[in-house]
């Protein structure tokens, strides 16, 4: 398992004979993933995660790091705890009965698992899209709103809705009708605006569990531009199954698997964590390179 | 004919088998459910026309404005019995919901199910459902109407027996609604910071209203057609009065019509008919709200 630094990520001031000199050949690598100034460090981290569901251990000793204002992809096959480690990040998992953490899970250095540590609080700074869009059966002004509403974040609250409808880019689609019931927009407009509702609690980090994979390729490519665009305000953390998305998108890749344990129980494991550049052209493990060639999962 | 015309006809003759054998079978089930259908609409109607035949020459004002008499049956009615109705099964409403909805909150969003008290409170919900309605009457009989409380047969005492019968029912079918609302919802809600509290009120609530509307409306209406409960708890008497408050004492259109239907005389039969039918036209006024409720409401998500 490869554990990177922060320094050894991605960036234009990286020297010259490293991977990124090379890229492009067989993936568009990092395309849509803009140029930016170095990476302040770590927003989220995980150390010695170990989460359980009951007895069962589902997800073993994962150490990430994700990088402020970067997007960092998890992969793996099915069952191999991606979303259980995402859903650590903002402890949805408490809301799993009989769910259990052990390990660390730090939020600009503090555990968020630690005593004292309010898991509102915490959900109010790391938000997250859903693999389904869920809209609330409101209007599409009233799901916006809601977050800033419950938070009470009431002030200028009509200026909070145009602002992240825009940071969703679907302001212009739905500014003559945000007193219409969300449910009345296609697929892909509703994962934006699941977005946009996400956005506006002004989080810090933005979790994603297989945001695309109920939209069709257009409405896949305006979310991925997106994350483009909110990657420079947000720290994001994607789950996709689609390893062009990954390397479309992301900056750092973690290659996650589920290993048979001694008794025989598939635990997931995090194989590979490196640049997302170093995973698609040079994975350092055999597991991580069958998978991303397709031969595995 | 030869080896291709074969090839060419047996897929289309698969699509045209003989299809004598099924269609009797099929014939035959149909006939056999309406023959079911028919008798228990057969029996329906009959009672309903029985009812309409012998009362409708006491439908008229003094029903519903006149006080039970036994000396004018002719000209007396059943104002004392509607309003206690709307009395008892209104405190009765106000008794059950809060506290049934409430207590199906809990269970339902807070209740940690794998705590014992919290799976023995569950299992006596779904029992309590099915305990006799009299039982109800006696319990508050004994804990109510006598020592401790000691409230005696009065109103209270009715709406407590009945809000004691229908709270399980409540509890059951809110539950069923809260359950109704998708994961997505509740995670929605709590992703963006909002906590259980605000979920619950916010989301949860709204989106299952029609349900424990549906719910409460058919329990309450279940209420309304109670006698025998309240037959333990002192409706018993032969009211002339409006009954004027929560410890007045009271009696209610199935207790009245009991009654009536004890009386010797010719004339209180028609009355008793007229009461019948005035309880079957609120209770099918009841349960076609809880319809409209449920067919205009009920969203699908
Ligand atoms: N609520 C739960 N209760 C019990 N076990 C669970 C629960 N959620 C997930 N698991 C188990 O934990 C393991 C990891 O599940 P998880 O959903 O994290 O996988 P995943 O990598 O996201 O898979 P997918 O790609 O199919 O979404 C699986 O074995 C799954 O059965
Ligand atoms: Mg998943």
């Amino acid at each position: 398992m490869v554990n990177p630094g922060k320094d050894q990520h991605m960036s234009p001031t990286s020297p010259p004979g490293t991977a990124q000199d090379t890229a492009g050949i067989h993936l568009a690598v990092g395309d849509r993933a803009p140029e930016q100034p170095r990476s302040a460090g770590a927003a989220m981290a995980t150390e010695n995660l170990h989460v359980y569901y009951g007895d069962f251990l589902a997800v073993r000793d994962v150490d990430l790091q994700f990088d402020d204002r970067r997007i960092t992809a998890l992969i793996g096959p099915s069952g191999c705890g991606k979303s259980t480690v995402l859903r650590c990040l903002n402890r949805m998992n408490d809301l799993v009965p009989g769910a259990r953490v052990e390990g660390r899970v730090t939020y600009h250095g503090t555990d968020i698992y630690g005593p004292g540590v309010d898991e509102i609080e915490v959900r109010r700074r790391i938000g997250m899209v859903f693999q389904k869009p869920n809209p609330f059966p409101k209007s599409i002004y009233d799901n916006v709103a809601y977050g800033p509403r419950v938070t009470g974040a009431k002030d200028h609250l009509d200026d909070t809705v145009e602002q992240a409808l825009r940071g969703a880019a679907l302001w212009d689609e739905v500014k003559d009708k945000l007193k219409q019931n969300a449910y009345g927009l296609s697929g892909g407009q509703q994962q934006r605006l699941c977005i946009a509702r996400a956005i506006a609690t002004r989080p810090d980090v933005l979790l994603m569990d297989e945001p695309c994979s109920a939209l069709d390729p257009i409405a896949t490519s305006k979310i991925e531009d997106l994350m483009g665009e909110l990657v420079q305000d947000f720290t994001i953390v994607i789950v996709t199954h689609n390893m062009q998305q990954a390397a479309r998108v992301s900056h750092s890749t973690a290659f996650f698997t589920a290993q048979p344990d001694e008794h025989g129980d598939r635990v997931g494991t995090l194989v590979e964590f490196d640049r997302t550049l170093k995973i698609f052209e040079d994975p350092a493990d055999k597991r991580t390179e069958d998978y991303i060639s397709g031969k595995f999962g | 004919m030869t080896a291709t015309d074969t090839a060419r006809t047996t897929p289309a003759r698969a699509l045209t088998p003989d299809r004598r054998r099924r269609d009797v079978a099929s014939t035959v089930f149909v006939s056999v459910l309406w023959a079911c259908l028919l008798v228990a609409a057969l029996f329906l109607f009959y009672v309903l026309i029985t009812i309409v035949v012998s009362g409708v020459s006491r439908l008229d004002a003094n029903l519903i404005t006149q006080a039970p008499s036994t000396i004018r049956p002719a000209t007396a009615g059943v104002q004392p019995a509607i309003v206690g109705t709307l009395l008892v099964v209104g405190v009765t409403a106000l008794i059950a919901l809060p506290l049934g909805i409430a207590a199906a909150i809990y269970l339902e969003e807070y209740a940690d199910p794998r705590r014992w008290f919290n799976r023995a409170i569950e299992l006596n919900v779904q029992n309590l459902a099915a305990v006799p309605s009299i039982i109800f009457g006696i319990l508050v009989l004994a804990f109510v109407v006598r020592a401790p409380l000691n409230f005696g047969a009065v109103a209270l005492s009715g709406s407590i027996a009945l809000a004691l019968l229908i709270l399980p029912v409540v509890i059951i079918a809110t539950r069923e609604s809260l359950r109704a609302v998708p994961r997505e919802i509740r995670d929605g809600s709590l992703a963006v910071g909002a906590t259980r509290w605000q979920t619950v009120w916010r989301q949860l609530l709204p989106a299952a209203v029609p349900g424990i509307a549906t719910g409460s409306i058919l329990a309450l209406s279940r209420a309304v057609g109670e006698a025998a409960p309240l037959i333990l708890v002192g409706a018993t008497t032969f009211i002339t009065f409006t009954p004027d408050g929560l410890f007045s004492r009271y009696t209610v259109m199935p207790v009245q019509i009991f009654n009536f239907a004890l009386q010797s005389r010719e004339a209180f039969i028609p009355l008793t008919y007229a009461a019948i039918l005035l309880l079957i036209v609120i209770l099918l006024a009841l349960n076609g709200t809880a319809i409209v409720l449920r067919n205009r409401f009920a969203r699908r998500w």
